[in-house]
């Protein structure tokens, strides 16, 4: 009775140590969702990115159809790998916003030069603050915004082809 | 050269700690003290005697090579891929020498150089113990050594060179710069690694079947240091979180304070279970089995905080690689002395009996409450792993621990206070009635008025009742002793005790009275919280070396006492990107005013700038921290006289040696000399 008592100590750690290797060897779910999804928007008003195109206020992202609000950057690796998924959605008659974060007008109209221009608006966000308001954790994301200004769907990391889809069903979902 | 010189001293460290481990193990082969007949004898004296020496000379090494990065730093020596990402020649030479250890590699060099330190100490000074046991002790801590050098050597290498030097250091984080910082991680780091030797000395005597009360006292003072330097690393996190984060709080169940108190929590039930053993030679097989588990947690602790297997808001350099090596020495370490434990434990003849009412009945209810405590503890750290292989992401947090946690910790305060009252053996609780019911009239009282003054917490008040009658009760042990001959470790007792008091009183003050006051406040605005008057005078931005910031002008004061400045700042670092909110702190006597002020908030009806200003008043809120402070002087009083009573013992016993021995000679004299 006493000797099984003692091996009680053993079951448990073996228990452990088995559920940690297993852990450890799972893909690790880093993303973190914004705490913002089916909040409204918080009020901002952000400058124009670039010359000749207007900058973004949070009026500009009410009222009419659901937009997409992306957040995205020159300096940003996975954007450029993105711009041609943007192109395909605004071709679809999307409206989709952007959000220039850190970034210096002249590599931005760089950027649009090379890899093309699906926003309507680009707001130049030079602190992240506008990043840091609705919860997103890094560039680029793009978020579903319903006509009444609400923050209905974040999709973290670029759109990629099997996205877009995605994409359109959700922005019909909120229609 | 020096990197290199570095390195070969951890290598030779490292083939040190195998010829510790061998020849402690073989050791282990020959007889009762290597005793048994003139063959096994020579074959004793052949192979354990290299342990001791084995043991020294590796502590040297290690140190050396901690010393070299050490100097590596000092220098900046930037051929060194470690000081390359973590230095800079512009960093201010005192955090260039901290930066030593403000990294993984640099960190896991000095876990190994305690370490050898210790087990160089243990085996050069430690003489009491019967040489199998310590032959025993020696393999095993090889053991663990060599585990900590293969993964310092194969996966962390610190002196790891860059093909090509470049002209400047990558490593300016000021986040990193502060003293607290530098300060807190090596100190809990000495806790674990004390722990690792009454490990150690744990296994050596469960293996040799050796435990006994000449055991516990060999193993108390390696308890005793450990538990101290535990005591002060969790204070210092608990300050350090508490004015640099900005929430207001002092504890937030994270994962990483919870690695830091578990082992805190199997410490202290050790190190009373160890002082049974010691005094009655009872409790056997529990003390060996929170001799394990104390270093099971720092084991533990290490592998969640470095694995990244748990999501924590302490950011460290994660590495599934290096988790799944520190796991495999986990398996290694935990399970194998576990299943020693299994084996041998039955084998170990249960200690001296005692009864429910005695100092060694209240010493195991409160050890079994502290095991309790840090069972609901590892049970909330661990649930969101246990959940999440099932694809539920969930968080553990205050509702869970404080009340799960508050069911064991009342009725451990409550014999905590009674419990140094009580003889050892079998007492009769009916001598010590007056003293019970003074203690249980002052809690009722406490809780009654503050129950009176205003709409408080369960929770609180009962804390507050225990905390005043725990305060009184600490001194009730001396009552009626000539203070003057009354043991530095009993004195180390009262102030221990008395500091979990003062803590405990700071927590339920805290959460009791404190008083908060979040407001949209415009330049010129006043508003008051807890007898202070809060006015806003001007926010301006400020910009430091790597960071702007929006700071506040805020003066403070309180009835008619001269208004003091406070300038909470809210900072945003460039390099990496990162906000953080500094907040600013008066602090008086009986509590402390923090500020910290938050985002913009709108313009107000006349048109000016509103910011979210945020004030608390938190009375005694700094008795958290003296208590632990006091807790852990206890421990080094403790300690002092401990040591103290050793030297004393052993001296005794060499003049008594001596004068048998004249005596033998004297007697020799007169004898003839024995025949051939």
């Amino acid at each position: 009775m006493m000797r099984a008592l003692y091996l009680v100590p053993l079951a448990l750690f073996l228990f452990f140590a088995g559920l940690a290797a297993f852990m450890l060897n799972q893909p690790k779910q880093q993303d973190v969702p914004s705490q913002m999804i089916a909040q409204p928007l918080p009020e901002f008003s952000l400058q124009p990115a670039i010359a000749g195109m207007p900058g973004v206020r949070r009026a500009d992202l009410v009222g009419g159809q659901p937009r997409l609000l992306n957040i995205w950057a020159s300096w940003c690796l996975p954007c450029i790998a993105e711009a041609p998924h943007l192109e395909a959605l605004q071709s679809q008659g999307v409206e989709i916003i952007g959000i220039a974060v850190r970034d210096r007008p002249e590599a931005v109209a760089d950027f649009l030069g090379r890899y093309g221009n699906p926003y309507t608006r680009i707001g130049a966000d030079d602190i992240s603050s506008l990043m840091i308001e609705i919860g997103a954790s890094g560039v680029p994301e793009t978020y579903v915004i319903d006509a009444e200004g609400n923050i209905r769907y974040q999709h973290i990391g670029d759109v990629r082809a099997d996205t877009v889809p995605l994409l359109l069903e959700k922005l019909e979902e909120v229609r | 050269m020096i990197a290199e010189l570095g390195l070969a001293a951890l290598w030779l460290s490292a083939a040190l700690a195998v010829l510790q481990m061998v020849s402690g193990a073989l050791g282990l082969r020959d007889g009762p003290d290597g005793q048994n007949g003139p063959d096994g004898k020579a074959r004793a004296q052949s192979y354990a005697i290299y342990a001791r020496p084995a043991a020294v000379v590796q502590a040297f090494l290690a140190v050396l090579a901690f010393g070299l990065l050490l100097y590596a730093f000092a220098v900046t020596d930037l051929s060194i891929k470690l000081v390359e990402t973590n230095s800079h020649s512009a960093k201010p030479f005192i955090y260039k020498l901290t930066g030593t250890w403000g990294n993984h590699e640099g960190s896991m060099l000095l876990w190994v150089a305690v370490l050898a330190l210790s087990g160089g100490l243990l085996a050069g000074l430690e003489r009491r113990l019967p040489e199998k046991t310590m032959s025993a002790t020696l393999a095993v801590q090889g053991f663990v050594a060599l585990g900590f050098y293969a993964f310092l050597i194969l996966s962390s290498n610190p002196f790891e060179r860059l093909p090509v030097a470049p002209l400047e250091g990558s490593g300016l984080n000021p986040l990193l710069q502060d003293i607290g910082l530098a300060i807190h991680p090596p100190t809990l780091y000495v806790g674990y690694v004390g722990l690792s030797i009454a490990f150690s000395l744990c296994m050596g005597a469960l293996i040799t079947r050796q435990v006994t009360p000449e055991f516990a006292k060999v193993l108390r003072p390696w308890v005793l240091g450990a538990w101290v330097f535990l005591t002060f690393g969790i204070t210092a996190g608990s300050y350090w979180a508490y004015y640099e984060l900005g929430w207001g709080g002092w504890w937030f169940w994270d994962p990483v304070e919870n690695a830091s108190l578990m082992p805190w929590l199997a410490a202290t039930a050790l190190l009373h279970s160890v002082s049974v053993l010691a005094a009655r030679d009872a409790l056997r097989t529990w003390t060996i089995m929170l001799g394990v588990l104390a270093f099971s947690m720092s084991m533990l602790g290490t592998f969640l905080v470095r694995s990244g297997v748990l999501t924590s808001v302490h950011a460290f350099a994660v590495d599934p690689e290096r988790g799944s090596f520190i796991l495999a020495l986990l398996g290694l370490y935990i399970g194998g002395s576990l299943a020693i434990f299994a084996v041998r434990a039955s084998s170990i003849a249960e200690g001296t009996r005692f009864t429910a009412t005695s100092r060694e009945g209240a010493l195991v209810f409160n050890n079994v409450m502290l095991s309790a405590i840090l069972a609901i503890v590892l049970l909330g750290t661990l649930y969101p792993l246990l959940t999440e292989a099932f694809d539920v992401r969930v968080s553990v947090g205050p509702p869970y621990f404080n009340p799960a946690g508050a069911i064991f910790a009342i009725p451990m305060f409550a014999v905590m206070a009674v419990g140094p009252l009580l003889r050892w053996k079998n007492d009769n609780p009916g001598r010590i009635q007056f003293e019970l019911k003074a203690l249980l009239a002052i809690v009722i009282a406490v809780i009654a008025l503050v129950a009176i003054l205003g709409d408080y917490s369960v929770l609180s008040l009962l804390g507050l009742g225990m905390a005043i009658a725990l305060a009184v009760a600490a001194f009730l042990p001396l009552r009626g002793r000539v203070l003057r001959r009354v043991p530095l470790a009993t004195w180390g007792m009262v102030m221990a005790h008395f500091g979990v008091a003062v803590s405990l009183f700071g927590m339920a003050s805290e959460s009791a009275f404190t008083t908060e006051r979040l407001a949209a406040m415009a330049p010129g605005d006043a508003t008051d919280t807890g007898g202070w008057t809060i006015q806003l005078e001007e926010v301006s931005p400020v910009a430091g070396p790597n960071w702007t910031a929006m700071e506040a002008r805020i003066m403070a004061s309180r009835g008619d006492e001269e208004p003091t400045l406070l300038t909470p700042q809210a900072r945003n670092f460039w390099s990496p990107p990162q906000p953080t909110s500094e907040s600013a702190l008066i602090t008086r006597w009986n509590g402390q005013l923090y500020a910290v002020i938050g985002d913009r908030a709108g313009v107000d009806a006349r048109g000016r700038e509103r910011w979210q200003i945020r004030v608390w008043w938190k009375p005694f809120v700094t008795f958290i921290w003296y208590g632990g402070v006091l807790i852990a002087m206890g421990g080094i009083l403790s300690i002092a006289g401990r040591v103290r009573v050793d030297l004393k013992r052993r001296n005794a016993k060499k003049i008594a040696g001596q004068r048998r021995a004249d005596l033998d000679a004297l007697d020799e004299d007169k004898l003839p000399e024995p025949a051939e």
